[in-house]
C-alpha cells in the first residue's frame, strides 16, 4: 500500500476517533437526565449514575462479570451469525426471484407478527434452557430484518450497471460479485446493525426468561434481590458489550466498503 | 463471400417487440472495419434498442446477427460508472473482466485516460467528485482501455451542453483515427452524425427497416463547421430521406 493510502486511512481513523466527542456529549446528556431522575425519586428507584458505574466496575473487578458477558456475547453473536447468513442468502435469492419474493412476503408478515416472547416460550419447550434456545429465538426474530435489507438491496440496484458489466463481458457470477454485491451491501449493513442490536436484546430476554445464565440470569437475580444498582450496572455492561461488538465487527467493514460515500459528502459534513 | 466476409458486424432482418408491440422489423445493416456508422432517427424509433440488440444486451425476436470483431465496448447515454470505484477503478473495470495482467493495468488505464482527456490527478477521484463531462470522459476511457475493434455509442453526448458535446465528438474522432476501431454511433442529432461518421443510416420513423443511407464525403475529422452546416442544410431541405427526422412526437406513438 502506498504512503498516500496509509495517510488517508490514518486521517479517516483520526476523524472517526475525534467524532467520539459528539457521542460522549450525548452520553453526558443522558447521564444528566438520569441524575435529575435520581435526585427526584431517590436511591431506591433510580441509583445515581456514578454509583451505577461504580457497581459495574465492582462487578468487573469480581471477575464473574467477564464470564457472564462473554457467555451472553457468544450466544448473541452465534444467533446473529446464523441470522445474517440465513437472512442474506434467502434475501438475495428472493430478490432475484419475484415468485419467491411473493411467496415469502406472507411468511415474513407472520414471523414479524409473532412477538419474540412467544418464540422464547416455544424454544424453551423445544430445547430447554440452553444456548440453542437463545440462538433459535435470535434466528427467528432477527432474520426478517436482514432478509428485507437484502431484498431491498437486490431490487433497488442499478440495472444499468448490470448491462454495462454485461457489455464488457461479465458473466452472471462476476456481475453479481463485481457489481451487485456492493450495491446490496449498502442496503444490508443498516439491517445487520439493527439485527445485531436486537440479537443482544433477545439474547438477554431469553436468558432471563429461560433461566439460562448469562447477563439475563444476573438481571433476574438482581431483580429477585431488589438490587437496583446491580440491575442498572448489568444493563450498562450489556449496552457496552453491544457497542464494542458493533464498532469492532461491523463499522470497520462498512467504513471500508463505503469510502466513496464519504468522498461524495459535502465538505462541511465530512468534518 | 469476399467483401461480405470483411464486415465486422452484420445484422440480417432483425425484428423486436416489447409486450407484443413491434418496435423494430426487417433491419439489415453491415459495418466494415475502421468505419464509423451513424444511425439517426427520431426519438422513439427504436435506435437504442437496435444498438442493445447488436451488442447482445437484448436478444432479438427475429433475425440473425454476425459479429466478426474480437472485442466490443459500449459508451452509454449515462456514464454508468461504479460509484464505489475511483475513476481509475472504473476505467480498469474491463481489464479486470478480460483478466489483463495486473502489472500492465496501470499503464493501460493511464493511456486510455489520456486519450479521453482525463488528467492523472482525476484518476484517484470517485465519480461523485467528477463533473458530468469528466464522468463521460471516464466512460469513454473505459470503452477504449481494452483496445476494442468495435465500439457502440448509444447517444453518448445527449445529456451534455453544446460546447462539451463538440469536445467529446472531437475526442471520439481522434481516438477512432488513432485506434482504428469501427463504431455504431446512435444519435438523433444530425450535425453530430455528420461530424463523426463515414456513413449515415436513417432508421424508419416506425422502426420498419432502414429507410436509407448516405455516404459522407471525406474522412470524419476533415469536415469543418461550414461543411457540416452545409451538409446538414442540404440533408434537411433537399433530401427526402431526412424529412421526418425531427418532426416526430413520441407521445403520439401507440
Amino acid at each position: 500500500m502506498s504512503l498516500a493510502a496509509c495517510l488517508d486511512r490514518l486521517a479517516r481513523l483520526g476523524r472517526f476517533l475525534w467524532s467520539a466527542w459528539a457521542g460522549l456529549a450525548g452520553l453526558c446528556l443522558i447521564a444528566a437526565l438520569w441524575q435529575a431522575g435520581h435526585e427526584a425519586y431517590g436511591d431506591f428507584v433510580l441509583t445515581a449514575p456514578l454509583d451505577t458505574i461504580a457497581a459495574a466496575a465492582r462487578l468487573l473487578r469480581d471477575g464473574t462479570a467477564q464470564e457472564l458477558l462473554a457467555l451472553t456475547t457468544r450466544r448473541a453473536l452465534t444467533g446473529f451469525a446464523l441470522c445474517a447468513v440465513a437472512g442474506t442468502l434467502a434475501g438475495v435469492a428472493a430478490g432475484y426471484s419475484p415468485a419467491t419474493l411473493r411467496l415469502s412476503r406472507p411468511v415474513l408478515t407472520l414471523l414479524l407478527g409473532v412477538p419474540p416472547i412467544a418464540w422464547i416460550v416455544l424454544a424453551m419447550i423445544w430445547f430447554g434452557p440452553s444456548d440453542t434456545t437463545v440462538a433459535a429465538v435470535i434466528l427467528i426474530s432477527s432474520t426478517p430484518v436482514v432478509f428485507v435489507g437484502a431484498v431491498e438491496g437486490v431490487v433497488t440496484r442499478d440495472r444499468g450497471l448490470d448491462d454495462m458489466a454485461r457489455v464488457f463481458g461479465a458473466g452472471p457470477l462476476r456481475r453479481f460479485l463485481f457489481v451487485s454485491a456492493r450495491q446490496i451491501s449498502a442496503q444490508l449493513f443498516p439491517a445487520l446493525i439493527l439485527a445485531l442490536g436486537s440479537a443482544f436484546k433477545v439474547a438477554i430476554m431469553a436468558e432471563l426468561l429461560a433461566n439460562a445464565g448469562g447477563i439475563g440470569g444476573a438481571l433476574a437475580r438482581a431483580r429477585a434481590m431488589l438490587d437496583i444498582a446491580e440491575a442498572l450496572a448489568w444493563v450498562i455492561l450489556a449496552v457496552a458489550a453491544l457497542i464494542v461488538v458493533e464498532y469492532v465487527l461491523i463499522r470497520p467493514v462498512r467504513a471500508e466498503l463505503e469510502r466513496w460515500r464519504e468522498a461524495a459528502a459535502p465538505w462541511g459534513v465530512k468534518r | 463471400m469476399g467483401r461480405q466476409a470483411m464486415n465486422l458486424l452484420e445484422m440480417d432482418r432483425i425484428g423486436h417487440s416489447f409486450f407484443g408491440r413491434t418496435v423494430l422489423a426487417g433491419i439489415s445493416l453491415a459495418i466494415e472495419p475502421g468505419q464509423i456508422v451513424a444511425l439517426v432517427g427520431p426519438s422513439g424509433s427504436g435506435k437504442s434498442t437496435l444498438a442493445h440488440i447488436a451488442a447482445g444486451l437484448v436478444p432479438p425476436r427475429e433475425g440473425r446477427i454476425t459479429r466478426r470483431y474480437a472485442r466490443h465496448a459500449m459508451v452509454f447515454q449515462e456514464p454508468r460508472l461504479l460509484p464505489w470505484a475511483t475513476a481509475a477503478g472504473n476505467i480498469g473495470f474491463p481489464l479486470r473482466l478480460t483478466r489483463a495482467p495486473r502489472r500492465d493495468r496501470a499503464g493501460m488505464i493511464r493511456t486510455a485516460a489520456l486519450r479521453a482527456g482525463l488528467l492523472a490527478e482525476d484518476l484517484t477521484k470517485y465519480p461523485s467528485e467528477l463533473s458530468g463531462g469528466m464522468r463521460q470522459r471516464a466512460a469513454i476511457a473505459r470503452a477504449l482501455v481494452t483496445e476494442p475493434d468495435f465500439i457502440y455509442f448509444d447517444e453518448p453526448f445527449t445529456a451534455l451542453d453544446i460546447a462539451l458535446k463538440r469536445r467529446m465528438q472531437d475526442l471520439v474522432i481522434e481516438a477512432a483515427a488513432k485506434a482504428r476501431f469501427a463504431a455504431l454511433f446512435i444519435t438523433h442529432d444530425l450535425s453530430e452524425a455528420i461530424r463523426i461518421s463515414h456513413r449515415i443510416l436513417v432508421l424508419d420513423p416506425h422502426g420498419q427497416g432502414i429507410a436509407g443511407e448516405r455516404q459522407l464525403p471525406g474522412a470524419p475529422g476533415s469536415r469543418d463547421d461550414q461543411t457540416v452546416f452545409t451538409l446538414r442544410q442540404h440533408c434537411l431541405n433537399d433530401d427526402p430521406l431526412f424529412a421526418h427526422i425531427d418532426d416526430i412526437d413520441e407521445r403520439l406513438r401507440p
